[in-house]
């Protein structure tokens, strides 16, 4: 309290022999109090927007590499001796062979390539060499070999994925060091990944493969995807919007036009605020306890999430519809009136055109916000591993399916730091699709929200 | 005949009956619509709505009370000496509906014919071989009592459908009739189906009603299960929290409930006077080039979803807080902690704090700050004696809003708090360490029911306890905040 007040005697006292032009003590320190309080506020200020730009350059520097993989291109003998011993292209008979089959192919495969580029590295066993090839790898060899049977004794090209490992090597998260220490992988294996870079059959690219397949299990982290959990949110936003919107709107016509002035009226808006506040992870309790163990849905279908999720938006969706109504001006009501109108004519005929942009705009930011919502789909067992995609709708909407942020959670559960990565890497695409709802709402305020 | 289609049907049924009212309406007044008393289309959706709406209404009450009615008859023939074998009759009737299942797939696949699937018998055939072939989940072997069992399901099932079909249909019909019949040129089309669209708009309104009754009862009835349980004094008064899933653990909130408050308490510290001071500047200072910039910058933070500052404050500030504070200081050494949770909770609240407290501090009349000018006073004492304080019952208010926020918020404290609950019995200085782990109720609540849950153990139910908590916390913290919001804009109107 530096003010005039408190020191008024001496204050004024000092000022009967001070010039105007120059300032006193007292008004120094007023100036002075001005100036710092100027600058909390610019502090605060920066501190919001450093913590802004921190956390957006961490993401992308840490998620930036997933969409980059490393790929190994090798010439692999599809040996009719082991995949096929009849020799008569039973594709039932060659359905037998399982994966295990077609691991010693991918090795002698990599075996003549390194022969092939003169590469010979001490103290590397044969089942190293193969190490550097993800497990993932025979699996795509044995559907390959089922889906072209005639393929079999011919020699072909494959581009398989590395191994985790090695990824990390030419991203930096594993060193010539740290492959000392670590059992799963070693400086000889990486070696030859050296070699093989220089011979030019192993390249780092871009990985479609990361957008569109689906997850993969704890120790072949390179051949995880987010297509599972991409169409999983699809599906649910696809619920929500269906039902959300419809339900709001009509919420908010009855309650902005409607309604009389009694308690019932009043129950509802009370709710409608509170429901606004409640903790997102009690909507999954409610989605828990009601929709799964009472109602009998299946756990982990997006019909559950999109469910829980639609409760949740409800309220964003009729705040903003309300707003947008109350702000259509009360001319136009009287004008469909005083032409013979019903009053259910002039609302639907009139005033909700006009307030349209509004309730879109309103819908996609409650879209946005349900669609990074995490807490309450986990509760209803989205975290659950889901290697198949789910068919299409509307039977699709009850297969188990997973969801983009319970992924990123899943994700960073796991040991290996490489799904520390992807992990990033599936929150800049889930930062992508909320980029471009919040820009798709914003165009539309901009273009066609009427001021009158 | 699937849902699917008898709706589909029900539709169509209507769609003709729009096209019939219309006519019959324009026919009766000699097809001069001038003499009608609603427009044409009003005669239409008339006869729509009288076809499709009762009889859909029925068709979705049927199907949600038929099958709870057909679990009740089937449990009833099930001899008792079964049930015991499993323990539950609950698991018993899965077993059945299992079974009931994998038959009409194997009828579906062809394996049996509909004649012999209905007169197996275990001791000639082996069942469960069978339905196993069709892919279908088959836990134990399938003994005599679950098929019969299962053989009275479908029967059930079966003639309860055929019912539904011929109920649903008929009521379509009946609607589509005394509307048909109805049509007139006097008649008032429109005034009916408006009431009708009145009903629907009420109905919808009422969603949010009935699912705060969800909400509460969901939780009261399955909280209630676990008080019978465990007792609910030890519950809120126990100063432990050990679950254990073989029996004898120690569920006591009061660990969970200071974590909540400890971390919530870190996030307030960091985002009121952040957000405060950014609210007064924007509000109070910034040109208008200034606050174009800034403030969508700053709620930008609160657009970003929640699993993001949780894995912010995995990956990036838990590691640092723990190499650059904790270790070097000797406080701990694990990157969950309460510190990082809460800085980070702090940064997701500061949009929060700001933009409420922004439109508070606008609301101020201007009158009182030129009252304060015109009195000498500089800007920020203006501020600091005039619109703050006037400001400050709506400060409170969005401070406690974001307290509510901070107390029901979960994945930021699942990734950066850790899973260990405050050993409360440690000493003071252990609980109010904040480089240790320390876990919430959201965080417990979370754990308790993922992963594979028994609902008749109190180890999952608390959470059902815990929920309901929760709940009642951030409701009254709401209720709080709103009222004395609303109170305070009411002064300046």
């Amino acid at each position: 309290m530096t003010d005039a007040t408190s020191n008024g005697p001496t204050a004024r006292a000092k000022k009967e022999h001070g010039s105007l032009l120059v300032q006193d003590a007292l008004t120094k320190r007023r100036n002075a109090s001005e100036r710092r309080f100027r600058a909390y506020g610019l502090t605060a200020i920066g501190i919001g927007v450093a913590a802004l730009i921190l956390l957006l350059t961490s993401i992308l520097s840490q998620g930036l590499p997933a969409f980059q993989q490393t790929f190994v291109t090798l010439d692999v003998v599809l040996d009719e001796a082991k995949l096929d011993k009849k020799g008569n292209r039973n594709i039932d008979e060659i359905k037998k062979v399982t994966t295990f089959g077609y691991a010693p192919l991918i090795k002698n495969g990599l075996k003549s390539r390194m022969e092939e580029l003169n590469i010979s590295i001490d103290g590397l066993s044969d089942k190293d060499a193969g190490g550097i090839i993800s497990k993932e790898a025979a699996g795509q060899l044995r559907r390959y070999v089922i889906a072209n049977p005639d393929e079999i004794g011919n020699s072909v090209e494959f581009r398989f994925l590395a191994n985790g490992r090695i990824d990390g090597y030419y991203k930096g998260r594993v060193t010539m060091q740290s492959a000392e220490r670590d059992n799963n992988v070693s400086p000889q294996q990486l070696q030859l990944a050296d070699a093989l870079k220089d011979g030019g059959a192993l390249v780092t690219r871009f990985n479609w493969d990361f957008i569109t397949k689906a997850d993969a299990s704890e120790n072949r982290p390179e051949a995880a995807g987010i297509g599972v959990a991409i169409i999983g949110s699809l599906y649910m936003m696809m619920i929500v919007l269906v039902l959300a919107l419809p339900i709001g709107v009509a919420a908010s016509i009855y309650l902005e036009e409607f309604a009389p002035q009694n308690w019932f009226t009043d129950l509802i808006e009370v709710n409608i605020s509170n429901l606004a506040a409640v903790p997102s992870i009690v909507y999954g309790i409610l989605g828990l306890a009601i929709f799964i163990n009472y109602g009998g849905l299946p756990q982990s279908a997006p019909i559950v999430g999109g469910l829980v999720l639609t409760l949740m938006t409800l309220p964003t969706i009729i705040i903003a519809t309300r707003a947008s109504l109350k702000s259509v001006p009360p001319s136009i009501r009287a004008a469909a009136l005083g032409v013979g109108a019903s009053r259910m004519q002039s609302v639907f005929h009139h005033v909700l055109p006009l307030a349209m942009p509004g309730i879109l705009t309103g819908t996609i930011i409650g879209l946005a916000q349900a669609l990074g919502e995490t807490a309450p789909l986990m509760l209803i067992g989205m975290v659950a591993f889901v290697r198949d995609f789910p068919s299409a709708p509307p039977e699709g909407f009850f297969d188990p399916a997973s969801a983009l942020p319970v992924q990123v959670y899943n994700w960073t559960t796991r040991a290996d730091p490489a799904f520390v990565e992807r992990a990033s890497g599936a929150i800049i695409v889930l930062l992508m699709f909320l980029l471009c709802m919040n820009m798709i709402a914003i165009i539309l305020r901009r273009r066609f929200e009427r001021r009158w | 005949m699937p849902v699917l289609w008898i709706v589909l049907a029900v539709f169509g049924l209507g769609l003709i009956g729009y096209f019939v009212g219309r006519l019959r309406a324009l026919g009766s007044a000699g097809g001069d619509a001038r003499t009608l008393h609603s427009l044409p289309s009003y005669y239409g959706w008339h006869a729509f709505m009288l076809t499709v709406a009762p009889a859909l209404l029925v068709l979705a009450a049927w199907s949600l009370l038929a099958p709870n009615l057909i679990d009740r008859s089937v449990s009833e023939t099930i001899p008792e000496a079964t049930i015991a074998d499993a323990s539950n009759a609950s698991l018993v009737l899965a077993e059945v509906r299992r079974a009931a299942g994998a038959l009409d797939a194997a009828v579906a696949q062809g394996l049996v014919d509909q004649e012999t699937s209905r007169n197996l018998h275990t001791e000639s055939t082996d069942v469960t071989a069978l339905l196993k072939e069709t892919g279908s989940v088959i836990t134990s072997a399938v003994t005599q009592p679950i098929l019969q069992a299962a053989q009275e399901f479908r029967a059930l099932t079966k003639r309860s459908n055929l019912y539904r079909t011929i109920t649903t249909f008929a009521l379509a019909l009946i609607g589509f009739g005394f509307a048909i019949k109805r049509t007139h040129k006097d008649f008032r089309a429109r005034n009916v189906v408006e009431n009708g669209i009145m009903v629907i708009l009420v109905l919808a309104s009422s969603i949010a009603i009935l699912t705060t009754v969800g909400i509460v009862l969901s939780m009261l009835f399955e909280t209630s299960h676990f008080f019978g349980l465990y007792s609910w004094r030890e519950f809120f008064l126990g100063t432990k929290w050990s679950p254990d899933f073989r029996g004898d653990s120690q569920l006591g909130i009061l660990p969970l409930l200071w974590g909540t408050l400890y971390i919530s308490l870190v996030a307030l510290l960091v985002a009121v006077p952040i957000g405060l001071f950014a609210a007064i500047y924007l509000s109070e200072y910034a040109g208008p080039r200034l606050r174009a910039v800034a403030k969508p910058m700053i709620e930008i933070l609160a657009g970003i979803p929640t699993i993001v500052y949780g894995l912010f404050a995995l990956i990036t500030i838990g590691p640092m807080i723990r190499d650059w504070i904790a270790q070097p200081l000797g406080l701990g050494n694990s990157s969950n902690s309460v510190m990082t949770a809460g800085l980070v909770m702090g940064v997701m609240l500061i949009p929060f704090v700001s933009s409420l407290s922004d439109d508070i501090i606008n609301a101020v009349p201007q009158a009182m700050r030129d009252g304060s000018f015109g009195l000498g006073a500089t800007h920020s004492e203006t501020i600091k004696q005039v619109v703050l304080p006037a400001a400050l019952p709506g400060i409170v208010g969005a401070i406690l809003l974001a307290a509510s926020r901070a107390i029901g918020e979960t994945m930021i404290v699942v990734m950066g708090a850790g899973a260990a609950a405050a050993q409360m019995d440690q000493g003071l200085g252990e609980i109010i360490n904040p480089f240790q782990a320390m876990t919430t109720v959201t965080v417990k609540i979370v754990s308790q029911l993922t992963g594979d849950t028994d609902f008749a153990s109190p180890e999952t139910l608390v959470a059902f306890a815990l929920g309901l908590s929760l709940f009642v916390i951030t409701l009254g913290l709401n209720v709080l905040a709103l009222y004395i919001v609303r109170k305070y804009r009411e002064q300046y109107e």
